[in-house]
């Protein structure tokens, strides 16, 4: 279980450690977690980047392909601007959303609720709105066109524009989790020490929230490499590895290729990968058994500044959001600026109007329910199981994998894996369900590591009290563990949810004829020259997931009543 | 994990048990939104026991999701796709070879080669300049009416055009300038255009988009795509240039291993007769049947001399060629003006 005692049993030969019943269930849930990941992401994977070795025809041919991939004029520089632009976006997003999240669960400023709800409407709309708003704030004829000093959006700097805005959310989600629970006598005794603020700070609260640091990065950094959305719409002409496979798949209508630059862009999945064993090598339990929580008291000297920020950062936000929500009630950008109420009669844009708005509820109903059950039950196996088991290893690395894929591979490799005829899951191809399990499996890492900061934070001794005890782990993880990660679950059910949403570079090749999200209704009036229209579906969705996370909000206060008396 | 499955048979079969009665085909299309409905209502009063289920997706998309399902194909057919794509569909042997009753009336060239058929147009679309007249007169542009025109220093910045590697429309437009040109002759004229060019866009639609938005001057695109932004106010003109322009067929086929062959073939028919044809008629003003008056209006009556005689099978087959040398030229210097 942890490894002070590998070298006592390893002395010791003769004592055979007994597996207890605990350590059989947690072995048996890594094994339906890793048959899930290997049904639903790796051999669906690897029926699409096998074909990075054949020709249009199927025939093997090698190395030929990464050969030709190779000599492509604009591969350094579209690698090079992959890296240069993820880079920028990383050291701009991680430390505004540290503050942000610091202000959330180290001060006492007010309206953290609100606050926490405004953090996430990056993610509660499709892709589109930002891209919209961004255009008409500081397109050619923006309204604030005069902040660009005669430089366009339409290049790398629109693409880290928008990449901050989109990537915040998730970097905030899993440092609010890392730094909500801190033990409190670590900062008494550094207080009483007499170590200076900046002093525990250095010592205390970053080291404690180091492993959230890590994953936040490394989600940032991957989240900008894969995304074509954005450099698709804003970024011209400027070449990135995303929108190279979109050229390849959807341009040139060449999967072979198209598999070859995905398996390019897997190289971060590895990369987060290591940094996460890293990571994990050097944690430490923030909540131990004997821990108090820490509450932090008002503070003027913190909680102005921290108010500052968040009210900064929020504005930005909302600024943006709202930009396109006027744009959703006016008749044409920029000519006739005339309110209305017709964009939001969809059928007039699209045939299958609203009906796409309550299949895409219904699909992410599903799909977080299922998806947050599925993602905390197997995290927890994962950490408190038997670390040595053989799967471990394995699954803690495919968990990873889904961050790094292009939801464009994804899709590709779901149509390639389930539209196989020898395939009896090919029975959920062109169902709901198949855009279900492509939603679970595309946003699965980051529900993983917040369930994973979540779960880590929890000292193992509690399960290593109830075992002593004969208490069964699952009730251990019923009484115990589920109250207290109950805000990161229900963080992840509302991430699903909201992503399932929004999302489209995977679901646009699984969709069927009865099951078009309004994610993909969006695009296709967008893309028929209907701005207005596909602004207003994209506000209705906004309204939905903003809804969501109204509601997990006052959820969680109301279980925090009976479950967190604990942190008081 | 039990539920988690019986939920995935329970969605995966409940779609199954509706639409016994009448034969649902599953009809890829790229045809704009509006025409989805006409054309179903159109098709199911004529045939009867047939039901039309749309997949619409953008033509890079649908082709993309055909070819990735080739293994085992979920459209019975393609209904208004670029011939582009069905010429790859059918160098994949995707297509099922039939001859649709009447379909030796289409015109020679807007038909397959092939006997028995393998795919049959039904209307051809241009590619056209979407000029924004309000731009114009803030930036001085003058209006152009042939393409050498785009070459005038003064649009130096102001041209956007898709980028034919990420777009069909954007090879649409060099295959044009290279039937009307000759390939040396296009590969010169566009050396000279990238110098005016902003921005190679990756969606074939957005170029006329953000040029009715007034984000650029000149929007290369094709003819179809300025008529919705035109009726809600976007103050753009759609350009025929009269120097020849590159024109792309819509077309219709059978997917090879269609579970529903009878029904498909029977929409098919539909598809060559002169009722479906005075359909496309109210969107497109070259049909692909003689002898029927299109309706749609905006078109200059000598449209169809502008027309550049082009061989489709002989484009689509330098398709790749062409593709990597546009890449080569224009795409690996992508510095931001």
């Amino acid at each position: 279980m942890n490894r002070t005692t590998r070298p006592v049993l390893q002395a010791l030969p003769i004592i055979r450690p007994k597996t207890s019943p605990d350590e059989t269930l947690l072995r048996i849930i890594q094994g339906i977690g890793f048959v899930f990941l290997l049904l639903a992401l790796a051999f669906p994977l690897t029926s699409l980047l096998l074909r990075a070795f054949e020709d249009q025809q199927g025939s093997f041919v090698g190395l030929r392909n990464f050969a030709i991939y190779v000599t492509t004029p604009s591969l350094v520089q579209s690698a090079w601007n992959s890296i240069w632009t993820a880079v920028i976006t990383t050291c701009v997003v991680i430390p505004l959303a540290f503050a942000y999240a610091y202000g959330l669960t180290r001060s006492c400023m007010p309206g953290k609720w609100i606050f926490r709800a405004i953090m996430l409407l990056p993610i509660l709309a499709p892709s589109l709105l930002p891209a919209l708003s961004l255009i008409y704030l500081f397109g050619n004829q923006g309204m604030l066109r005069g902040l660009m000093g005669g430089g366009s959006i339409y290049g790398p700097w629109g693409i880290i524009g928008a990449q901050v805005f989109y990537c915040f959310p998730a970097a905030a989600i899993i440092l609010s989790v890392a730094l909500s629970t801190a033990d409190g006598r670590l900062y008494e005794a550094a207080e009483a020490l007499k170590a200076s603020r900046f002093r525990i700070f250095m010592t205390v609260t970053l080291p404690g929230a180091m492993y959230g640091l890590v994953s936040a990065s490394v989600v940032v950094f991957t989240l900008v490499v894969t995304d074509f959305g954005i450099p698709k719409v804003i970024g011209g002409q400027f070449n990135v590895l995303a929108t190279d496979v979109y050229k390849q798949v959807v341009g040139r209508q060449d999967l072979n290729m198209g598999a070859v630059v995905g398996l390019v862009l897997l190289m971060p999945a590895i990369l987060a990968f290591l940094l996460d064993r890293w990571a994990h090598g050097k944690r430490s339990a923030t909540m131990s058994g004997r821990a108090v929580a820490y509450r932090p008291k008002p503070r003027r000297g913190r909680d102005i500044p921290a108010l500052l920020i968040c009210l900064l950062v929020a504005c930005a936000l909302l600024v943006i959001v709202a930009v396109s929500v006027w744009g959703s009630f006016i008749r044409f950008w920029p000519y006739n600026l005339s309110l209305t109420l017709d964009n939001y009669d969809f059928t007039r844009f699209d045939t299958a109007g609203w009906q796409s708005v309550w299949l895409s509820v219904k699909l992410s109903l599903i799909t977080a329910f299922i998806g947050a059950a599925l993602i905390f039950v197997i995290a927890y196996s994962l950490e408190r199981g038997p670390a040595r088991s053989l799967l471990a290893g394995p699954l803690r690395f495919l968990t990873t994998v889904p961050l790094a894929v292009p939801g464009l591979v994804l899709g590709l490799a779901y149509i390639i894996f389930f539209n196989h005829p020898a395939n009896p899951l090919g029975i959920i191809y062109g169902t709901l369900a198949i855009l279900v399990l492509n939603s679970i499996v595309h946003f699965y890492t980051v529900g993983h590591l917040t369930a994973v900061t979540a779960i880590r934070q929890l000292d193992p001794e509690f399960e290593a009290a109830s075992a002593s005890l004969h208490v069964p782990i699952w009730r251990t993880f019923g009484r115990v563990t589920l109250p207290i990660c109950l805000p990161a679950i229900f963080e992840i059910l509302v991430f699903l949810f909201v992503s399932a949403m929004t999302t489209v570079s995977a679901v646009i090749f699984l969709y069927g004829p009865d099951t078009k999200p309004a994610s993909v209704a969006v695009v296709h009036m967008d893309e028929a020259g209907q701005a207005s229209a596909a602004a207003a579906m994209a506000c209705v969705i906004l309204a939905i997931s903003l809804t969501a996370k109204l509601s997990e909000i006052v959820a969680g206060r109301v279980f925090a009543r009976f479950t967190s008396a604990w942190r008081r | 994990m039990r539920f988690i499955l019986f939920a995935l048979v329970f969605l995966g079969l409940a779609p199954m048990a509706e639409a016994q009665q009448r034969t649902r085909l599953t009809v890829y299309t790229a045809l704009e939104n509006e025409q989805l409905a006409p054309f179903k209502q159109a098709a199911e009063a004529a045939l009867r026991d047939i039901e039309i289920a749309w997949v619409r997706d953008s033509t890079g998309v649908i082709t993309a999701r055909l070819i990735a399902e080739k293994a085992n194909p979920r459209a019975d057919m393609v209904w208004g796709l670029s011939v582009f794509s069905l010429l790859q569909m059918e160098a994949q042997d995707m297509l099922e070879p039939y001859t649709p009753r009447g379909a030796e009336a289409l015109r020679p060239n807007m038909r397959s080669a092939r006997s028995p058929m393998t795919w049959t147009g039904m209307d051809a679309f241009v590619s056209a300049i979407c000029f924004n007249t309000v731009v114009a007169q803030q930036r001085n542009l003058p209006r152009p009416t042939t393409w050498q025109d785009l070459l005038d220093p003064r649009f130096r910045g102001q041209i956007v055009m898709p980028n034919p590697n990420s777009s069909g429309t954007g090879f649409l437009t060099i295959s044009g300038w290279i039937a009307n040109m000759g390939e040396q002759g296009a590969w010169d004229f566009m050396n000279r255009l990238h110098e005016n060019i902003q921005q190679y866009t990756h969606s074939g639609s957005a170029p006329c988009n953000n040029a009715a938005r007034g984000e650029f001057g000149v929007g290369l695109s094709f003819d179809m795509r300025s008529v919705t932004l035109k009726n809600q106010g976007a103050p753009i003109d759609i350009i025929v240039p009269t120097d020849g322009v590159g024109f792309d067929l819509e077309a219709t086929a059978i997917m090879r291993g269609t579970r529903n062959l009878e029904a498909a073939k029977r929409l098919a028919d539909f598809t060559v007769s002169r009722t479906a044809a005075e359909l496309y008629g109210r969107f497109y003003a070259m049909l692909a049947l003689p002898g029927v008056e299109p309706t749609v209006r905006g078109y200059p009556t000598e449209f169809a001399q502008r027309l550049v005689n082009a061989n489709f099978a002989e484009i689509a087959a330098a398709r790749e060629r062409l593709l990597a040398e546009w890449q080569r030229r224009y795409d690996g210097k992508s510095a931001p003006r």
